[in-house]
């Protein structure tokens, strides 16, 4: 399998990690990715509301570029702001033709074009979750994760709106779904598509902090031991303000938060340091450590007392 | 035959069709341009279908001695009948009238006038070419079997039973469940009345129980349906249960001493518990209890046989089998009901992950004094009473995601799940509605009546139901999260106990069912009437018709008339005794048939045989609905269509295309 990748700039920075992991376990995967030429930044969230032709623009070219190489397949994208950018830009110029001649005037410029709805682009967890066969990902497993429990976490964008047609994004499930197959389990995390806080941290640090504390506190309230991310902006925002949370809040949240492919990686019998795991501020060593070798016996359920009344369960 | 006489008659419809299309100058057209096709009249009149319109074919046919009549109007399916009767009254065989659609398919899709008054000329010109290929036919009769089939026990199914069974006919009435009673068994009140649903219903269930005339099928399955309207023969299964029910009397001794106790996903809606050998309720008709062989201590394990030792009439049989019972029936009534939505499929509002979420049949069952918790209102510890509860309407209704219908009876519902609340427990009540629907007789009031009573009302579709608190009010308690559209806000409440009012969905096999008895279902999935507003109890499907919320979500009200409508419709099918069939079928040529076989399944309404003797297929003409589609399908041209002959096909064609359409102006192709 051959896919176009756009890492986007975050991964050439701080998810440095993400990119490392998510190379290694495609490989595994026999996955080939192959880097859009010359890509440039989608102009993360702030450009689309200070200059929407530009902001188009930006994503534009990026598609522009992708459908030059467009013999390797789909386009990725590993950040959800990415890759709804990428979709965002490419749904618009398909409804007006106006900005898809704007768009393609400045393209112009660069020698480029791009005809909207040529270029099919999807998130890199769809890559893992759906693209590739159940039991391919179970075959690859060296190591399963018994006993670690993992809250699934997607954030804001990956879910909404759903450019395309994406699964239940009330309530999405296919990360869930890929962290049991490693034999992990995976917690209730109701929060899952919730807002990290994205930027808000540069522009009002207190919305922020409350916004990642719900969020963490809704993992711990679950007993989870590590929170899951498919994107730079969660995974940073949980991981390095975590400490900032604490002395705001007077709390002491120590969960670890790390990308799918780097528990992937783990899984498959990589070592964490080629995962890119020890660079998290809150070091997941201890948390997998806790890795049993043998799948955790489930007690028998119980009923809650002898007058609770039976429940359906998902 | 004598020379062809045809009569043409083109409709203004009021300003229906004289809209839109030149009706003087199309019927003064066909009377210049077709006589040599044999037209000698052609009228125009404002109202073909009225009495006067009716007269001016009837005296034509009789004083101009017409043979063939054209009439330009509305489409067949409305007006066939009356203008074929109105010729047959003048002595012309009624399928000597053919009808040219020109306001379905012509004024009423077309603006520009010119265009329009050039297609219906074209349209009259093909029924005028075509009719004069007709033959004059002959209805087709058929002996109607008095005894009526009628599929599903719930209030729709017992309302038909009991209807024909009093009219004096026989009923088999065949219900998949142990006991007959549907969803309206499982409640405790219904709105707007608040009338408990068991004393009402278990009258008429006890009713159908000892009836003389209905042969009550319980625990039993149809397996196969063949035949058509009239004499239709099906083969009913009815499973074992495991007990020989001549020596059973009831007394659920076998109940008590079943030692197996499994949650009772059915009746109790996953909330209260059953016996492997159980009746799903005290009132339960027939009484007799079913044995549950898949949970059964001794068919799993080989030991057990508690109710067999305790019953005291010794009616226990571990070896009884399946009984396979055939009938014959001359109609059929399908009132298979509906599911409830599973609401696990709308994972955000948290059912089967918090405790406290309970769906509406669960609570349905709570409420019931003879349910799991004698109708008192708990959380799901059993003991605890909410002091606030959520309501939430339209919990998979309305909703792409989801189903995009309306399932009608959940505002009421909820309403009274509101009230009842309120009086149970005096708790605060929140319901969440999109918009409030109460178009029923007495429902408005009884909403008003639930707003007097301090209840509630968001306006806002619910995105969220978690146990994430925010802060120390939410701690502990289940947070709806909704936007609150007439305040313009985003609100959370926090409630100790949250209900959804699951839409109502087709029966998961509903598909399978309109199948087995060759009708269709529309694109949701509910049974499709042979028209919406006009005969809503009817199938395209003679003789099978269907009532309740088989055909879509429905009241308790709506039910009951509709088992009614199709009772009323099946008595006078059977005080008729024949019934008259449209000679409009297919007809296999034997010598022509090759026996590929293609056509047998093609056919949408099963009437094709084929015959392994002679290797020819064969089309039962009562079963035939006259679509045409094994006609066009046979690749040996072995299949002709009574009505719809090659020969009358290809005249009409002809006749449409006598005029040039590339041209604005009457040009006749030569
Ligand atoms: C929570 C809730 C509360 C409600 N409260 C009210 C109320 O207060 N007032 C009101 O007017 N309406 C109420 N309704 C609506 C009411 O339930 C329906 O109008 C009514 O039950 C419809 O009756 P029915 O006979 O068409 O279908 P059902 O009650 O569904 O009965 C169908 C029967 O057919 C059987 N069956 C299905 N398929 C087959 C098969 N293939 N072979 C044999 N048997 C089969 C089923 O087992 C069932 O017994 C409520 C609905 C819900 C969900
Ligand atoms: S114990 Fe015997 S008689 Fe009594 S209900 Fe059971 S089977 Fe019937
Ligand atoms: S398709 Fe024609 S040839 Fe084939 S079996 Fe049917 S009638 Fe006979």
């Amino acid at each position: 399998m051959k896919y176009n990748y756009y890492p986007g700039c975050s991964l050439e920075r701080n998810a440095h990690s993400y990119h490392d992991s998510a190379m290694a376990v495609g490989t595994k995967l026999g996955i080939e990715f192959v880097e859009v030429e010359d890509w440039n930044c989608c102009g993360a969230t702030e450009y689309m509301s200070i200059d929407k032709i530009s902001a188009f623009t930006l994503s534009g070219r990026n598609l522009a570029l992708a459908y030059e190489q467009k013999e390797n397949g789909d386009l990725v994208a590993p950040c959800s702001l990415c890759l709804l950018n990428l979709q965002k830009s490419d749904h618009h110029m398909q409804e007006s033709q106006e900005l898809a001649n704007n768009v393609n005037t400045s393209l112009a410029e660069g020698g480029l074009s791009y005809k909207p709805g040529s270029v099919q682009s999807k998130h890199l967890l769809d890559v893992f979750a759906k693209d590739i066969d159940e039991n391919e990902i179970v075959e690859k497993v060296e190591k399963f994760l018994y006993g670690l429990k993992i809250a699934p976490y997607y954030g804001c964008l990956s879910s909404r709106p759903g450019f395309d047609g994406r699964e239940n994004f009330d309530f999405p499930l296919r990360l869930d779904n890929l962290i049991s197959l490693l034999g992990a389990d995976v917690v209730d995390f109701p929060l899952k598509t919730h807002c990290c806080g994205g930027h808000m941290t540069q522009i009002s640090e207190p919305t922020a902090l409350e916004l990642i504390r719900r969020l963490l506190k809704n993992a711990v309230d679950n007993h989870a031991d590590m929170i899951v991310t498919i994107c730079p902006m969660c995974q940073l925002n949980l991981d390095a303000y975590q400490d900032s949370v604490n002395k705001y809040f007077k709390t002491d949240f120590n969960i670890p938060v790390l990308y799918f492919t780097q528990i992937m990686g783990v899984a498959f019998g990589f070592e964490p340091k080629e995962m890119g795991i020890w660079q998290e501020f809150v070091n997941a060593k201890e948390v997998l450590a806790k890795i049993l070798d043998e799948p955790p016996k489930v007690p028998k359920e119980k009923r809650a007392s002898k007058t609770a009344l039976p429940m359906a369960k998902v | 035959m004598n020379k062809k006489r045809i009569g043409v008659y083109v409709c203004h419809c009021g300003t229906n069709i004289a809209g839109v299309v030149d009706v003087e100058n199309v019927a003064k057209w066909a009377l210049e341009e077709l006589g040599e096709e044999g037209v000698v009249v052609s009228k125009d009149n404002k109202f073909m279908c009225s009495s006067v319109g009716q007269e001016l074919i009837q005296t034509d046919i009789e004083e101009q001695g017409l043979n063939r009549v054209v009439v330009a109007a509305c489409s067949p399916h409305l007006h066939e009948k009356t203008f074929r009767t109105a010729s047959e009254r003048a002595g012309l065989n009624p399928y000597l009238c053919e009808m040219a659609s020109i306001r379905e398919q012509v004024s009423w899709v077309h603006t520009d006038k010119a265009i329009a008054t050039q297609k219906a000329k074209a349209m009259v010109a093909g029924a005028v070419r075509r009719v004069a290929q007709h033959e004059p036919l002959e209805p087709i009769h058929v002996p109607i079997n008095e005894a009526t089939l009628v599929v599903g026990g719930g209030i729709a199914g017992i309302q038909a039973a009991l209807e024909i069974a009093n009219a004096g006919h026989p009923v088999y009435l065949v219900e998949r469940e142990p006991s007959i009673g549907g969803h309206m068994a499982q409640f405790d009140k219904t709105f707007p009345t608040l009338d408990c649903a068991a004393c009402i219903l278990t009258p008429r269930m006890s009713e159908v129980g000892m009836h003389p005339k209905i042969d009550l099928m319980t625990w039993s399955e149809v397996e196969n349906v063949d035949g058509y309207v009239g004499n239709f023969n099906v083969r009913i299964r009815k499973k074992s249960r495991f007990i020989n029910l001549a020596d059973c009397n009831g007394c659920g001794i076998c109940e008590q001493k079943c030692p197996v106790k499994i949650v009772d996903k059915n009746f109790e809606a996953g909330i209260g518990y059953r016996k492997a050998i159980y009746r799903p309720f005290d009132q339960a008709i027939p009484n007799y209890p079913v044995l549950d062989q898949p949970n059964c201590t001794y068919f799993i394990k080989g030991t057990c046989k508690a109710c067999e030792k305790f019953c005291p009439t010794g009616a226990i049989n571990f070896e009884k089998e399946d009984e396979l019972v055939n009938v014959e029936v001359g109609n059929i009534i399908l009132a298979t009901g509906y599911d409830l939505y599973d609401t696990k499929k709308i994972p955000q509002y948290g059912f089967g992950r918090l405790p406290n979420v309970f769906s509406s049949l669960e609570f349905e069952r709570m409420c019931n004094a003879a349910g799991p918790t004698s109708g008192e209102i708990v959380l799901r510890d059993g003991v605890t009473k909410p002091k606030s509860v959520g309501i939430v309407h339209c919990a998979g209704s309305r909703d792409l995601n989801h189903n995009n219908y309306c399932s009608s009876i959940c505002c009421m519902q909820s309403l009274k799940f509101a009230h009842l609340v309120h009086e149970r427990t005096g708790a605060t009540i929140y319901n969440f509605y999109i918009d409030m629907r109460t178009p029923g007789k007495d429902y408005d009031e009884f909403y008003q009546r639930v707003l007097e009573e301090k209840t509630f009302f968001i306006r806002g579709k619910v995105s969220e139901i978690s146990d994430a608190a925010r802060n120390e009010e939410e701690e502990g308690k289940l947070v709806v999260q909704v936007e609150d559209t007439l305040l313009g806000e985003q609100r959370r409440i926090p409630l100790d106990m949250v209900i959804l009012s699951a839409a109502l969905v087709p029966k998961a096999d509903s598909g399978d069912v309109a199948k087995q008895f060759g009708i269709s279902c529309s694109s949701n999935g509910w049974f499709s009437e042979k028209h919406p507003k006009l005969d809503p109890i009817s199938t395209m499907t003679e003789g099978i018709f269907i009532a309740g919320c088989a055909t879509g979500p429905k009241d308790i009200p709506a039910s009951v008339s509709q088992g009614s409508a199709a009772a009323a419709r099946v008595i006078s099918y059977i005080e008729t005794g024949v019934l008259a069939l449209e000679p409009i079928r297919a007809t296999v040529s034997e010598e022509n048939c090759s026996g590929c076989r293609i056509c047998n399944d093609l056919c949408p309404y099963n009437a094709i045989v084929f015959h392994d003797e002679t290797m020819v297929s064969e089309i039962n003409h009562a079963l035939c609905q006259g679509c045409g589609t094994c006609v066009a399908a046979c690749p040996a041209g072995a299949i002709s269509g009574t009505g719809f002959s090659n020969e009358q096909i290809l005249a009409q064609v002809k006749g449409l295309l006598m005029l040039d359409f590339a041209e604005p102006e009457l040009e006749k192709v030569p």
